[in-house]
Protein backbone atom coordinates (compact mmCIF):
# COMPACT_ATOMS: atom_id res chain seq x y z
CA UNK A 1 0.00 0.00 0.00
CA UNK A 2 2.98 2.32 0.20
CA UNK A 3 2.88 5.02 -2.36
CA UNK A 4 6.25 5.89 -3.86
CA UNK A 5 7.38 9.30 -2.65
CA UNK A 6 7.67 11.72 -5.49
CA UNK A 7 10.86 13.75 -5.45
CA UNK A 8 8.81 16.93 -5.74
CA UNK A 9 6.48 16.00 -2.94
CA UNK A 10 3.41 16.37 -5.12
CA UNK A 11 2.11 12.83 -5.01
CA UNK A 12 0.41 13.43 -1.66
CA UNK A 13 -1.73 16.05 -3.34
CA UNK A 14 -3.06 13.57 -5.93
CA UNK A 15 -6.29 13.31 -3.94
CA UNK A 16 -7.02 16.96 -3.21
CA UNK A 17 -10.07 16.20 -1.02
CA UNK A 18 -7.80 14.55 1.55
CA UNK A 19 -5.62 17.61 2.12
CA UNK A 20 -6.53 19.69 5.16
CA UNK A 21 -4.57 21.53 7.81
CA UNK A 22 -3.61 19.62 10.94
CA UNK A 23 -6.07 20.65 13.66
CA UNK A 24 -4.51 22.93 16.31
CA UNK A 25 -4.78 21.42 19.76
CA UNK A 26 -2.17 23.33 21.71
CA UNK A 27 -4.32 26.25 22.93
CA UNK A 28 -5.69 26.98 26.39
CA UNK A 29 -4.15 26.59 29.86
CA UNK A 30 -1.98 29.63 29.31
CA UNK A 31 -3.10 32.99 30.60
CA UNK A 32 -1.79 36.19 29.15
CA UNK A 33 -1.95 39.53 30.98
CA UNK A 34 -4.78 41.89 29.95
CA UNK A 35 -3.96 45.08 31.87
CA UNK A 36 -7.16 47.06 31.18
CA UNK A 37 -9.56 44.42 32.55
CA UNK A 38 -8.96 44.98 36.27
CA UNK A 39 -9.64 48.77 36.33
CA UNK A 40 -12.72 48.21 34.17
CA UNK A 41 -14.07 45.59 36.61
CA UNK A 42 -13.27 47.84 39.57
CA UNK A 43 -14.91 50.92 38.07
CA UNK A 44 -17.83 48.79 36.89
CA UNK A 45 -18.45 47.46 40.40
CA UNK A 46 -18.33 50.97 41.91
CA UNK A 47 -20.65 52.23 39.19
CA UNK A 48 -23.09 49.39 39.87
CA UNK A 49 -22.90 50.12 43.60
CA UNK A 50 -23.52 53.84 42.96
CA UNK A 51 -26.44 53.07 40.65
CA UNK A 52 -27.89 50.63 43.22
CA UNK A 53 -27.71 53.20 46.00
CA UNK A 54 -29.18 56.12 44.05
CA UNK A 55 -31.99 54.09 42.50
CA UNK A 56 -32.93 52.53 45.85
CA UNK A 57 -32.08 49.02 44.65
CA UNK A 58 -29.62 48.85 47.58
CA UNK A 59 -31.23 50.37 50.73
CA UNK A 60 -29.00 52.90 52.51
CA UNK A 61 -29.28 50.85 55.73
CA UNK A 62 -27.74 47.80 54.06
CA UNK A 63 -24.90 49.58 52.32
CA UNK A 64 -24.13 53.30 52.14
CA UNK A 65 -23.50 54.75 48.71
CA UNK A 66 -19.90 55.08 47.50
CA UNK A 67 -20.25 58.86 47.68
CA UNK A 68 -21.19 58.76 51.36
CA UNK A 69 -18.28 56.43 52.12
CA UNK A 70 -15.92 58.74 50.28
CA UNK A 71 -17.37 61.69 52.22
CA UNK A 72 -16.76 59.82 55.48
CA UNK A 73 -13.16 59.26 54.41
CA UNK A 74 -12.74 62.96 53.53
CA UNK A 75 -14.21 63.95 56.90
CA UNK A 76 -11.80 61.64 58.62
CA UNK A 77 -8.93 63.16 56.67
CA UNK A 78 -10.02 66.74 57.37
CA UNK A 79 -10.49 66.10 61.08
CA UNK A 80 -6.83 65.02 61.20
CA UNK A 81 -7.78 61.73 62.79
CA UNK A 82 -6.86 59.68 59.71
CA UNK A 83 -3.16 60.07 60.34
CA UNK A 84 -3.57 59.29 64.06
CA UNK A 85 -5.40 56.04 63.29
CA UNK A 86 -3.14 54.99 60.44
CA UNK A 87 0.10 55.83 62.24
CA UNK A 88 -0.97 53.98 65.39
CA UNK A 89 -1.84 50.92 63.30
CA UNK A 90 1.28 51.09 61.17
CA UNK A 91 3.49 51.35 64.21
CA UNK A 92 1.97 48.22 65.79
CA UNK A 93 2.08 46.37 62.49
CA UNK A 94 5.69 47.24 61.71
CA UNK A 95 7.01 46.52 65.21
CA UNK A 96 5.01 43.31 65.64
CA UNK A 97 5.68 41.96 62.19
CA UNK A 98 9.40 42.81 62.16
CA UNK A 99 10.03 41.36 65.60
CA UNK A 100 7.98 38.25 64.82
CA UNK A 101 9.78 37.77 61.51
CA UNK A 102 13.28 38.18 62.96
CA UNK A 103 12.49 35.80 65.82
CA UNK A 104 10.73 33.39 63.49
CA UNK A 105 13.60 33.24 61.00
CA UNK A 106 16.17 32.76 63.78
CA UNK A 107 14.18 30.00 65.47
CA UNK A 108 13.35 28.47 62.09
CA UNK A 109 17.04 28.31 61.18
CA UNK A 110 17.83 26.82 64.56
CA UNK A 111 15.10 24.19 64.22
CA UNK A 112 16.24 23.31 60.72
CA UNK A 113 19.95 23.15 61.45
CA UNK A 114 20.19 21.47 64.83
CA UNK A 115 18.98 18.01 65.72
CA UNK A 116 18.15 19.13 69.25
CA UNK A 117 16.21 22.13 67.98
CA UNK A 118 14.29 19.94 65.60
CA UNK A 119 13.43 17.39 68.27
CA UNK A 120 12.59 19.97 70.93
CA UNK A 121 10.93 22.86 69.14
CA UNK A 122 9.29 21.44 66.02
CA UNK A 123 6.52 19.58 67.95
CA UNK A 124 5.99 22.63 70.15
CA UNK A 125 5.53 24.86 67.12
CA UNK A 126 3.15 22.35 65.58
CA UNK A 127 1.11 22.35 68.80
CA UNK A 128 0.86 26.14 69.23
CA UNK A 129 0.60 27.07 65.55
CA UNK A 130 -3.12 26.20 65.10
CA UNK A 131 -4.21 28.14 68.21
CA UNK A 132 -5.91 31.35 67.06
CA UNK A 133 -3.66 33.97 68.63
CA UNK A 134 -6.61 36.24 69.23
CA UNK A 135 -7.84 33.70 71.79
CA UNK A 136 -4.67 34.43 73.75
CA UNK A 137 -5.26 38.20 73.73
CA UNK A 138 -6.79 38.31 77.25
CA UNK A 139 -3.71 36.49 78.48
CA UNK A 140 -1.46 38.94 76.66
CA UNK A 141 -3.34 41.82 78.25
CA UNK A 142 -2.58 40.37 81.68
CA UNK A 143 1.07 39.80 80.75
CA UNK A 144 1.85 42.92 78.76
CA UNK A 145 -0.82 45.39 79.85
CA UNK A 146 -3.77 46.88 77.99
CA UNK A 147 -1.55 49.31 76.07
CA UNK A 148 0.69 48.72 73.08
CA UNK A 149 2.40 45.67 74.55
CA UNK A 150 -0.47 43.24 74.23
CA UNK A 151 -1.32 44.34 70.68
CA UNK A 152 2.24 44.06 69.46
CA UNK A 153 2.60 40.70 71.23
CA UNK A 154 -0.50 39.35 69.48
CA UNK A 155 0.87 40.31 66.09
CA UNK A 156 4.33 39.04 66.99
CA UNK A 157 2.99 35.65 68.03
CA UNK A 158 0.76 35.41 64.99
CA UNK A 159 3.68 36.16 62.67
CA UNK A 160 6.25 34.07 64.55
CA UNK A 161 4.78 30.61 64.02
CA UNK A 162 4.13 30.66 60.28
CA UNK A 163 7.58 32.21 59.79
CA UNK A 164 9.22 29.40 61.78
CA UNK A 165 7.37 26.82 59.68
CA UNK A 166 8.20 28.46 56.35
CA UNK A 167 11.88 29.02 57.26
CA UNK A 168 12.20 25.46 58.50
CA UNK A 169 10.69 24.05 55.31
CA UNK A 170 12.72 26.42 53.15
CA UNK A 171 16.03 25.37 54.71
CA UNK A 172 15.10 21.71 54.36
CA UNK A 173 14.57 22.27 50.64
CA UNK A 174 17.91 23.95 49.94
CA UNK A 175 19.80 21.92 47.35
CA UNK A 176 21.98 19.45 49.27
CA UNK A 177 24.60 19.42 46.53
CA UNK A 178 25.27 23.12 47.14
CA UNK A 179 25.84 22.47 50.83
CA UNK A 180 28.14 19.56 49.97
CA UNK A 181 29.97 21.86 47.55
CA UNK A 182 30.48 24.37 50.36
CA UNK A 183 31.85 21.65 52.61
CA UNK A 184 34.14 20.39 49.86
CA UNK A 185 35.72 23.83 49.61
CA UNK A 186 36.29 23.86 53.34
CA UNK A 187 33.86 26.72 54.08
CA UNK A 188 33.11 27.27 57.75
CA UNK A 189 29.72 26.40 59.22
CA UNK A 190 28.72 30.04 59.49
CA UNK A 191 29.80 30.74 55.90
CA UNK A 192 27.68 27.84 54.65
CA UNK A 193 24.67 29.13 56.58
CA UNK A 194 25.13 32.75 55.49
CA UNK A 195 26.22 32.25 51.90
CA UNK A 196 24.46 29.06 50.84
CA UNK A 197 21.61 28.06 53.13
CA UNK A 198 20.09 31.47 53.82
CA UNK A 199 20.05 32.76 50.22
CA UNK A 200 18.85 29.35 49.05
CA UNK A 201 15.97 29.48 51.52
CA UNK A 202 15.10 33.11 50.78
CA UNK A 203 12.53 32.48 47.99
CA UNK A 204 10.38 30.31 50.26
CA UNK A 205 10.91 32.65 53.23
CA UNK A 206 9.74 35.62 51.14
CA UNK A 207 6.64 33.82 49.98
CA UNK A 208 6.02 33.04 53.65
CA UNK A 209 6.08 36.82 54.21
CA UNK A 210 2.88 37.18 52.19
CA UNK A 211 1.07 34.83 54.55
CA UNK A 212 2.56 36.27 57.73
CA UNK A 213 1.81 39.86 56.61
CA UNK A 214 -1.86 39.10 56.02
CA UNK A 215 -2.08 37.32 59.37
CA UNK A 216 -0.48 40.41 60.94
CA UNK A 217 -3.14 42.71 59.44
CA UNK A 218 -5.98 40.46 60.62
CA UNK A 219 -4.56 40.30 64.13
CA UNK A 220 -3.88 44.04 64.14
CA UNK A 221 -7.55 44.82 63.57
CA UNK A 222 -8.68 42.19 66.06
CA UNK A 223 -6.31 43.46 68.76
CA UNK A 224 -7.31 47.09 68.15
CA UNK A 225 -10.94 46.19 68.62
CA UNK A 226 -10.14 45.53 72.26
CA UNK A 227 -9.15 48.59 74.18
CA UNK A 228 -7.43 50.86 71.69
CA UNK A 229 -8.06 54.58 71.40
CA UNK A 230 -6.53 54.97 67.97
CA UNK A 231 -6.03 52.53 65.14
CA UNK A 232 -7.95 51.47 62.08
CA UNK A 233 -9.47 48.56 64.02
CA UNK A 234 -10.69 50.92 66.74
CA UNK A 235 -12.13 53.26 64.10
CA UNK A 236 -13.99 50.41 62.38
CA UNK A 237 -15.30 49.10 65.71
CA UNK A 238 -16.54 52.53 66.76
CA UNK A 239 -18.19 53.05 63.38
CA UNK A 240 -19.86 49.66 63.70
CA UNK A 241 -21.24 50.29 67.16
CA UNK A 242 -22.64 53.64 66.02
CA UNK A 243 -24.14 51.99 62.92
CA UNK A 244 -22.14 54.52 60.89
CA UNK A 245 -21.79 52.18 57.93
CA UNK A 246 -20.24 54.89 55.72
CA UNK A 247 -17.34 55.22 58.17
CA UNK A 248 -17.13 51.46 58.42
CA UNK A 249 -16.73 51.15 54.65
CA UNK A 250 -14.09 53.91 54.70
CA UNK A 251 -12.18 51.97 57.40
CA UNK A 252 -12.39 48.75 55.40
CA UNK A 253 -11.08 50.58 52.33
CA UNK A 254 -8.10 51.82 54.34
CA UNK A 255 -7.40 48.24 55.45
CA UNK A 256 -7.63 47.04 51.88
CA UNK A 257 -5.21 49.74 50.76
CA UNK A 258 -2.87 48.72 53.58
CA UNK A 259 -2.97 45.09 52.45
CA UNK A 260 -2.32 46.06 48.83
CA UNK A 261 0.63 48.23 49.85
CA UNK A 262 2.16 45.43 51.90
CA UNK A 263 1.76 42.97 49.05
CA UNK A 264 3.29 45.49 46.61
CA UNK A 265 6.28 45.97 48.91
CA UNK A 266 6.82 42.22 49.21
CA UNK A 267 6.62 41.96 45.42
CA UNK A 268 9.30 44.63 45.12
CA UNK A 269 11.45 42.84 47.68
CA UNK A 270 11.09 39.60 45.74
CA UNK A 271 12.15 41.25 42.53
CA UNK A 272 15.12 42.87 44.24
CA UNK A 273 16.37 39.84 46.17
CA UNK A 274 15.38 37.07 43.78
CA UNK A 275 16.41 38.56 40.46
CA UNK A 276 18.70 35.56 39.98
CA UNK A 277 15.77 33.19 39.55
CA UNK A 278 14.78 32.07 36.10
CA UNK B 1 50.93 14.66 47.09
CA UNK B 2 49.70 11.12 46.48
CA UNK B 3 46.52 9.49 47.68
CA UNK B 4 46.26 5.87 48.64
CA UNK B 5 43.18 3.78 49.34
CA UNK B 6 43.69 0.87 51.71
CA UNK B 7 41.18 -1.97 52.06
CA UNK B 8 38.17 0.27 51.66
CA UNK B 9 34.97 -1.47 52.60
CA UNK B 10 31.58 0.19 52.85
CA UNK B 11 28.03 -0.82 53.63
CA UNK B 12 24.70 0.93 54.11
CA UNK B 13 22.84 -1.17 56.67
CA UNK B 14 23.14 -4.76 55.42
CA UNK B 15 23.93 -3.86 51.83
CA UNK B 16 27.56 -4.05 50.82
CA UNK B 17 28.40 -1.16 48.57
CA UNK B 18 32.14 -1.46 48.14
CA UNK B 19 34.60 -4.06 49.27
CA UNK B 20 38.33 -4.53 49.20
CA UNK B 21 39.32 -1.44 47.27
CA UNK B 22 43.04 -0.76 47.02
CA UNK B 23 44.73 1.61 44.63
CA UNK B 24 46.95 4.67 44.55
CA UNK B 25 46.63 8.03 42.88
CA UNK B 26 50.13 9.27 42.08
CA UNK B 27 50.98 12.90 41.75
CA UNK B 28 50.53 14.16 38.19
CA UNK B 29 48.36 11.33 36.94
CA UNK B 30 44.68 11.09 36.12
CA UNK B 31 43.00 7.99 37.51
CA UNK B 32 39.63 7.18 36.01
CA UNK B 33 37.08 5.07 37.84
CA UNK B 34 34.53 3.36 35.66
CA UNK B 35 31.83 0.88 36.51
CA UNK B 36 28.16 0.10 35.97
CA UNK B 37 25.59 2.40 37.55
CA UNK B 38 25.13 1.90 41.27
CA UNK B 39 28.54 0.29 41.80
CA UNK B 40 29.58 2.92 44.32
CA UNK B 41 32.01 4.93 42.21
CA UNK B 42 30.65 8.30 43.34
CA UNK B 43 30.69 7.06 46.94
CA UNK B 44 34.34 6.15 46.50
CA UNK B 45 35.06 9.68 45.30
CA UNK B 46 33.34 11.12 48.36
CA UNK B 47 35.67 9.02 50.54
CA UNK B 48 38.67 10.43 48.68
CA UNK B 49 37.72 14.02 49.50
CA UNK B 50 36.60 13.30 53.06
CA UNK B 51 32.92 14.07 52.50
CA UNK B 52 31.96 10.61 53.68
CA UNK B 53 33.68 7.92 55.75
CA UNK B 54 33.99 4.27 54.70
CA UNK B 55 32.80 1.57 57.10
CA UNK B 56 36.35 0.25 57.27
CA UNK B 57 39.65 0.92 55.60
CA UNK B 58 41.34 4.26 55.17
CA UNK B 59 42.21 6.91 52.64
CA UNK B 60 45.78 8.10 53.13
CA UNK B 61 47.34 11.33 52.03
CA UNK B 62 51.02 10.69 51.30
CA UNK B 63 53.21 13.75 51.48
CA UNK B 64 51.83 17.22 52.15
CA UNK B 65 50.34 19.56 49.56
CA UNK B 66 52.35 22.64 48.53
CA UNK B 67 51.82 25.75 50.64
CA UNK B 68 50.16 27.64 47.83
CA UNK B 69 47.38 25.07 47.92
CA UNK B 70 44.25 26.46 49.59
CA UNK B 71 42.04 23.39 49.34
CA UNK B 72 44.07 20.25 48.59
CA UNK B 73 41.15 17.99 47.68
CA UNK B 74 38.76 19.86 45.41
CA UNK B 75 35.64 18.55 43.72
CA UNK B 76 34.05 19.22 40.39
CA UNK B 77 30.46 18.06 40.48
CA UNK B 78 28.27 16.57 37.79
CA UNK B 79 25.54 19.16 38.27
CA UNK B 80 28.05 22.04 38.54
CA UNK B 81 26.87 23.09 42.03
CA UNK B 82 27.02 26.82 41.24
CA UNK B 83 25.19 29.26 43.49
CA UNK B 84 22.43 30.65 41.24
CA UNK B 85 22.37 33.98 43.11
CA UNK B 86 26.04 34.73 42.50
CA UNK B 87 27.70 35.83 39.29
CA UNK B 88 30.51 33.85 37.68
CA UNK B 89 32.98 35.98 39.61
CA UNK B 90 31.05 35.61 42.85
CA UNK B 91 30.90 31.85 42.52
CA UNK B 92 34.65 31.69 42.12
CA UNK B 93 35.33 34.08 44.96
CA UNK B 94 33.17 31.92 47.26
CA UNK B 95 35.98 29.38 47.35
CA UNK B 96 38.48 32.06 48.38
CA UNK B 97 36.44 33.98 50.93
CA UNK B 98 37.16 31.76 53.92
CA UNK B 99 40.91 31.81 53.40
CA UNK B 100 41.63 35.41 54.51
CA UNK B 101 43.30 36.41 51.27
CA UNK B 102 44.07 40.08 50.55
CA UNK B 103 41.34 41.47 48.29
CA UNK B 104 43.79 42.43 45.54
CA UNK B 105 45.40 38.99 45.56
CA UNK B 106 41.99 37.35 45.42
CA UNK B 107 41.12 39.55 42.44
CA UNK B 108 44.34 38.53 40.74
CA UNK B 109 43.62 34.83 41.31
CA UNK B 110 40.10 35.24 39.95
CA UNK B 111 41.36 37.07 36.86
CA UNK B 112 43.92 34.35 36.29
CA UNK B 113 41.47 31.41 36.48
CA UNK B 114 38.90 33.28 34.38
CA UNK B 115 41.54 33.74 31.70
CA UNK B 116 42.64 30.11 31.90
CA UNK B 117 39.08 28.88 31.40
CA UNK B 118 38.29 31.55 28.76
CA UNK B 119 35.56 33.08 30.91
CA UNK B 120 36.85 36.64 31.21
CA UNK B 121 34.00 38.09 29.14
CA UNK B 122 31.38 36.35 31.28
CA UNK B 123 32.53 37.40 34.72
CA UNK B 124 29.36 39.33 35.54
CA UNK B 125 26.93 36.75 34.14
CA UNK B 126 24.56 34.76 36.36
CA UNK B 127 24.52 30.96 36.10
CA UNK B 128 21.06 30.94 34.55
CA UNK B 129 22.39 32.90 31.58
CA UNK B 130 25.09 30.32 30.84
CA UNK B 131 24.96 27.11 28.82
CA UNK B 132 25.78 23.81 30.47
CA UNK B 133 29.32 23.80 29.11
CA UNK B 134 29.92 27.33 30.38
CA UNK B 135 28.58 26.40 33.82
CA UNK B 136 31.00 23.51 34.02
CA UNK B 137 33.82 25.83 32.95
CA UNK B 138 32.90 28.09 35.87
CA UNK B 139 33.01 25.09 38.18
CA UNK B 140 36.42 24.17 36.79
CA UNK B 141 37.62 27.76 37.27
CA UNK B 142 36.35 27.69 40.85
CA UNK B 143 38.21 24.44 41.46
CA UNK B 144 41.42 25.81 39.92
CA UNK B 145 41.38 29.01 41.98
CA UNK B 146 42.14 27.15 45.21
CA UNK B 147 45.14 25.54 43.51
CA UNK B 148 44.15 21.96 44.37
CA UNK B 149 46.64 19.14 44.87
CA UNK B 150 44.11 16.60 43.61
CA UNK B 151 41.00 17.31 41.55
CA UNK B 152 38.11 14.98 42.30
CA UNK B 153 35.77 14.94 39.35
CA UNK B 154 32.37 13.28 39.67
CA UNK B 155 31.11 12.66 36.14
CA UNK B 156 31.90 16.27 35.23
CA UNK B 157 30.79 15.97 31.62
CA UNK B 158 27.75 13.74 32.03
CA UNK B 159 25.21 16.56 32.17
CA UNK B 160 26.45 18.05 28.90
CA UNK B 161 25.58 17.34 25.28
CA UNK B 162 28.08 15.38 23.26
CA UNK B 163 29.57 18.30 21.30
CA UNK B 164 30.17 20.32 24.47
CA UNK B 165 31.61 17.24 26.10
CA UNK B 166 34.08 16.87 23.26
CA UNK B 167 35.15 20.53 23.60
CA UNK B 168 35.59 20.35 27.34
CA UNK B 169 37.50 17.09 27.07
CA UNK B 170 39.97 18.84 24.74
CA UNK B 171 40.22 21.67 27.27
CA UNK B 172 41.00 19.23 30.06
CA UNK B 173 43.67 17.54 27.96
CA UNK B 174 45.22 20.96 27.18
CA UNK B 175 45.10 21.93 30.82
CA UNK B 176 46.79 18.70 31.87
CA UNK B 177 49.45 19.04 29.17
CA UNK B 178 50.25 22.51 30.51
CA UNK B 179 50.22 21.84 34.23
CA UNK B 180 50.10 18.07 34.95
CA UNK B 181 47.45 18.19 37.63
CA UNK B 182 46.51 15.13 39.67
CA UNK B 183 42.95 13.93 39.36
CA UNK B 184 40.53 11.19 40.11
CA UNK B 185 37.86 11.12 37.43
CA UNK B 186 34.66 9.13 37.91
CA UNK B 187 32.69 8.42 34.76
CA UNK B 188 30.49 5.85 33.11
CA UNK B 189 31.65 6.98 29.69
CA UNK B 190 34.40 4.72 28.35
CA UNK B 191 35.49 7.21 25.69
CA UNK B 192 36.19 9.83 28.39
CA UNK B 193 38.12 7.29 30.44
CA UNK B 194 40.25 6.30 27.46
CA UNK B 195 40.92 9.92 26.50
CA UNK B 196 41.83 11.20 29.96
CA UNK B 197 42.97 8.31 32.14
CA UNK B 198 46.53 7.26 32.76
CA UNK B 199 45.13 4.51 34.88
CA UNK B 200 41.59 3.17 34.61
CA UNK B 201 40.10 1.40 37.59
CA UNK B 202 37.27 -0.90 36.47
CA UNK B 203 34.76 -1.65 39.21
CA UNK B 204 32.33 -4.55 39.21
CA UNK B 205 28.68 -4.11 40.04
CA UNK B 206 27.49 -4.01 43.64
CA UNK B 207 29.26 -4.81 45.87
CA UNK B 208 31.90 -2.85 43.98
CA UNK B 209 35.26 -4.53 43.80
CA UNK B 210 38.16 -3.82 41.48
CA UNK B 211 37.92 -5.99 38.36
CA UNK B 212 41.06 -4.71 36.83
CA UNK B 213 43.30 -1.66 36.68
CA UNK B 214 44.10 -0.83 33.07
CA UNK B 215 47.07 1.42 32.36
CA UNK B 216 47.35 3.44 29.17
CA UNK B 217 50.84 4.68 28.32
CA UNK B 218 50.04 6.83 25.29
CA UNK B 219 50.51 10.53 26.26
CA UNK B 220 47.17 12.34 26.62
CA UNK B 221 47.95 14.80 23.85
CA UNK B 222 48.60 12.03 21.31
CA UNK B 223 45.51 9.97 22.01
CA UNK B 224 43.27 11.74 19.55
CA UNK B 225 45.64 10.80 16.73
CA UNK B 226 46.00 7.19 17.81
CA UNK B 227 42.37 6.37 17.20
CA UNK B 228 42.81 2.67 16.47
CA UNK B 229 44.69 1.87 19.66
CA UNK B 230 42.18 3.88 21.70
CA UNK B 231 39.29 2.04 20.07
CA UNK B 232 40.93 -1.21 21.05
CA UNK B 233 41.34 -0.09 24.67
CA UNK B 234 37.73 1.01 24.76
CA UNK B 235 36.63 -2.32 23.31
CA UNK B 236 38.68 -4.11 25.93
CA UNK B 237 37.11 -2.09 28.74
CA UNK B 238 33.65 -2.67 27.34
CA UNK B 239 34.22 -6.42 27.30
CA UNK B 240 35.26 -6.23 30.94
CA UNK B 241 32.13 -4.31 31.87
CA UNK B 242 29.49 -5.65 29.53
CA UNK B 243 28.08 -8.50 31.62
CA UNK B 244 28.27 -6.44 34.78
CA UNK B 245 26.40 -3.57 33.17
CA UNK B 246 23.75 -5.95 31.89
CA UNK B 247 23.30 -7.50 35.31
CA UNK B 248 23.31 -4.12 37.05
CA UNK B 249 20.59 -2.92 34.72
CA UNK B 250 18.33 -5.81 35.78
CA UNK B 251 18.71 -5.08 39.48
CA UNK B 252 15.95 -3.61 41.59
CA UNK B 253 17.01 -0.77 43.83
CA UNK B 254 15.96 -1.33 47.41
CA UNK B 255 15.91 2.24 48.56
Amino acid sequence: MTEPLSPHGTSARSDSAAAKPVPFRGGGFRTSPIPWISPVVFIGLIAFWHWGSTSGFIPALVLPSPGESLQAFINLFQSGLLWLHVSASLQRLVIGWTAGTILGISVGLFVALSSIGRAAIAPLVAAIMPVPKIALLPLFIIWFGIGEGSKVATILFGVFFPTVISTFGAVDNVDRTLIRMGQSFGLSWSSIVRKIIFPGALPAILSGFRISASIAIILLVAAEMIGAQYGIGAYVLLAGSLMATDQLIAGVAILSALGLTVSYLIGRAERYFLGWRT
Amino acid sequence: MDLSLNNIHHQYGDVNILSDINFDIKSGEIVCIIGPSGCGKSTLLRFLGGLERPTSGEVLQIGSPPDSCLNPLTYIFQDFALLPWRSVEGNISLALEDHRIQPDRAAAIINDVLARTKLTDFRKALPRQLSGGMKQRVAIARALCVNPAVLLMDEPLSALDSQTRELLMDDLVDLWTREQFTACYVTHNLAEAVRLGHKIVVLSRRPGTIREIVEIDTPLADRKKDIVAMEQKQEYLWNLMRDEALAADMELTDD
